[in-house]
């Protein structure tokens, strides 16, 4: 792509994750490779894809749970190999994983003052203004801040993942399929929700099977198949091509 | 048996069986964080009590040579792992922490007569000596090995009970007990301060919170920033704090041999074990029983106290495993 063209998508936001030539590996199997991704602040991009296409996989090599190869690069700062989860958490990396990893006996409230951890580890003693904030964002979780998160319903666990991760005030949030298992009327809400952080400054991965709903909240979009990113471009563009449409939206598509 | 002898009794398997009960909380919360089965917990106990016991008889403890020592070898892989991540500014910090505080506290030591020193004094000079010997085991043994299986972690952790009962025979010396007046009181007060404590520390505190988390959630914690090793060196702090301030409880009303340790963890495990590793409540109630149960034995069979205690963890292990249905251990 053209710096010019670069620049009339992005404006002059700055990068803050950019990737070149990722690779992943389950022992001697790929699971990704030449994966190259941009992300700038309050964006939203959304990787799609079907199942068991490496999104997953992905999303945790980024966050470091996973060892990769290739550049990444995470607010201007490239990652060596000693990268770990805790540091990027403490840059404000944050993922909402695909099984929420919620603390099921523990309160709504205390999932969403752990999210805040690092932050109060740091000398921050602001998570309880963050909680407010979290609470207006998502009013059902206030209703239940005394209720044990494993008793919550599977709309109200992805608002206490997404709130939880909010916490951290993060600078990159990145969400592993939110939709699953969720109900068309929650899903809406949820992507409701998606599309207003970009007011925030927050950078947005969304990854999603939903591909419809995706790119609808999307400023620019992945498609990724069995390991490779196979099309890319500005949602819109992608919602029109006859590929995407063909295999992710038409009725063809699974949603 | 008259009242008054069922009585005393009593009285003495309640406070047995209060240290039993911190014991057991220890080792719920190091297996349920770092899924540890730590066998040498009781050593903490017979170094806290020794420790106290070389002071107020005007002897270097035994115990400084082990912090010396091992602070040494944490440093060294400390610094290892500085240079290799090219964090060169965390070296002065890790020297300082492994090496010149305890180097300085044997300086104290040497030059103090703490034989002479107040009893409260002795006592925190005690929980000094020994409380870093558990993050300072939890580095060189178990955060290497964190991600390893529940069986490797337990035979580590029995090699560690092994080496650490040989070290404690090296400067062996045995304490004997002095019955003082009101010490059991002060055993049962002191044993419910610490576990209300400990209540309040992991129901209100984040870093209590963090722990608990960590139990429940390991990948979930991660994402919190919540590291493995940050947890796993927390608790294995607060093990040997337990452990120690236990041992200089029971100081003055039990005989302590360098390796009576073992024994008195063990009886905190059966308690640990009633609780499935898993319930701090009934883990502590099944260590009061033990210690009820091993004080009316040893009235009725002393010869066989031992066994009749130990033989409560066969009837418990059977409901517990007809209770429960097979859960994989790596979920
Ligand atoms: N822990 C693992 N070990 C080995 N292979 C894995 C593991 N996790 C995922 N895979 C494989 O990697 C590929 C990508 O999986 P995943 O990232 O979960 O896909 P997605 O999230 O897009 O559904 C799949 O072929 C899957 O079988
Ligand atoms: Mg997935």
């Amino acid at each position: 792509m053209s710096a010019l063209h670069e620049h009339a998508i992005h404006g002059d936001r700055p990068v803050v994750l950019e990737v070149r030539d990722l690779a992943v590996s389950y022992g001697k199997v790929e699971a990704l490779h030449g994966i190259d991704l941009r992300i700038h602040r309050g964006e939203i991009v959304t990787v799609i894809g079907p199942n068991g296409a490496g999104k997953t996989t992905l999303l945790s090599a980024l966050m470091g749970l996973l060892p990769a190869r290739g550049d990444i690069v995470y607010l201007g700062e490239p990652q060596g190999p000693e990268r770990s989860v805790e540091s990027l958490v403490r840059h404000g990396m944050t993922l909402v994983p695909e099984k929420r990893e919620l603390f099921g006996e523990m309160s709504v409230e205390d999932n969403l003052l752990l999210g805040a951890f690092d932050r109060y580890r740091g000398g921050h003693r602001d998570h309880l203004e963050t909680m407010d904030q979290v609470f207006e964002i998502f009013p059902r979780l206030q209703e239940r801040r005394e209720q044990l998160a494993g008793t919550l319903s599977g709309g109200e666990r992805q608002m206490l993942a997404m709130g939880r991760a909010l916490m951290a005030k993060p600078r990159l949030l990145m969400l592993d399929e939110p939709s699953l298992g969720l109900a068309p009327l929650i899903i809406r809400e949820i992507f409701r929700i998606v599309a207003e952080l970009r007011k925030t400054g927050v950078a947005v991965l969304l990854v999603e099977q939903n591909a419809r709903a995706a790119l609808q909240v999307a400023d620019y979009g992945y498609v990724l198949e069995t390991g490779e990113i196979s099309i890319e471009g500005p949602s819109a563009t992608l919602a029109s091509d006859p590929r995407v449409i063909e295999s992710y939206l038409g009725l063809g598509g699974r949603h | 048996m008259d009242l008054q002898i069922a009585l005393l009794l009593g009285q003495d398997g309640i406070t047995n069986g209060a240290i039993y009960a911190l014991l057991a909380l220890a080792l719920v919360l190091v297996f349920a964080v770092t899924r540890v089965i730590f066998i040498p917990q009781g050593e903490f106990v017979a170094f806290g009590a020794l420790t106290l016991a070389s002071l107020q008889a005007g002897k270097l403890p035994g115990t400084l040579w082990l912090l010396l020592g091992l602070g040494a070898a944490v440093a060294l892989v400390e610094v290892a792992s500085a240079l290799r991540d090219r964090h060169t500014r965390r070296i002065p910090a890790i020297l300082l922490l492994n090496c010149v505080l305890p180097l300085i506290l044997a300086g104290l030591l040497f030059v103090l007569s703490p034989a002479n020193l107040p009893l409260a004094l002795q006592v925190v000079l005690s929980l000094v000596l020994v409380v870093p010997l558990g993050p300072m085991i939890y580095r060189l043994a178990f955060q290497p090995i964190a991600e390893a299986s529940v069986l490797v972690l337990l035979i580590v952790a029995v090699a560690v009970h092994v080496t650490l009962v040989g070290l404690g025979l090296l400067f062996s010396f045995t304490f004997g007990e002095t019955l003082l007046q009101g010490q059991t009181i002060l055993v049962v007060a002191s044993s419910a301060v610490l576990i209300v404590a400990l209540y309040f520390f992991f129901e209100r505190t984040i870093h209590g919170k963090a722990l608990r988390a960590t139990a429940m959630n390991r990948t979930g914690a991660r994402l919190m920033g919540i590291s493995a090793s940050m947890a796993g060196k927390q608790c294995f702090t607060l093990a040997a704090l337990i452990g120690a301030f236990s041992g200089v409880l029971i100081a003055p009303i039990t005989t302590i041999y360098y390796d009576s340790g073992f024994l008195i963890g063990l009886k905190g495990f059966v308690g640990a074990i009633v609780g499935g590793l898993a319930s701090y409540p009934v883990a502590a109630a099944g260590a009061m029983l033990v210690g009820l149960l091993e004080s009316y034995a040893s009235f009725w069979a002393s010869a066989f106290k031992e066994v009749i205690v130990f033989t409560l963890i066969i009837p418990v292990l059977l409901w517990r495993s007809l209770k429960t249905h097979h859960v994989d251990e790596e979920e």
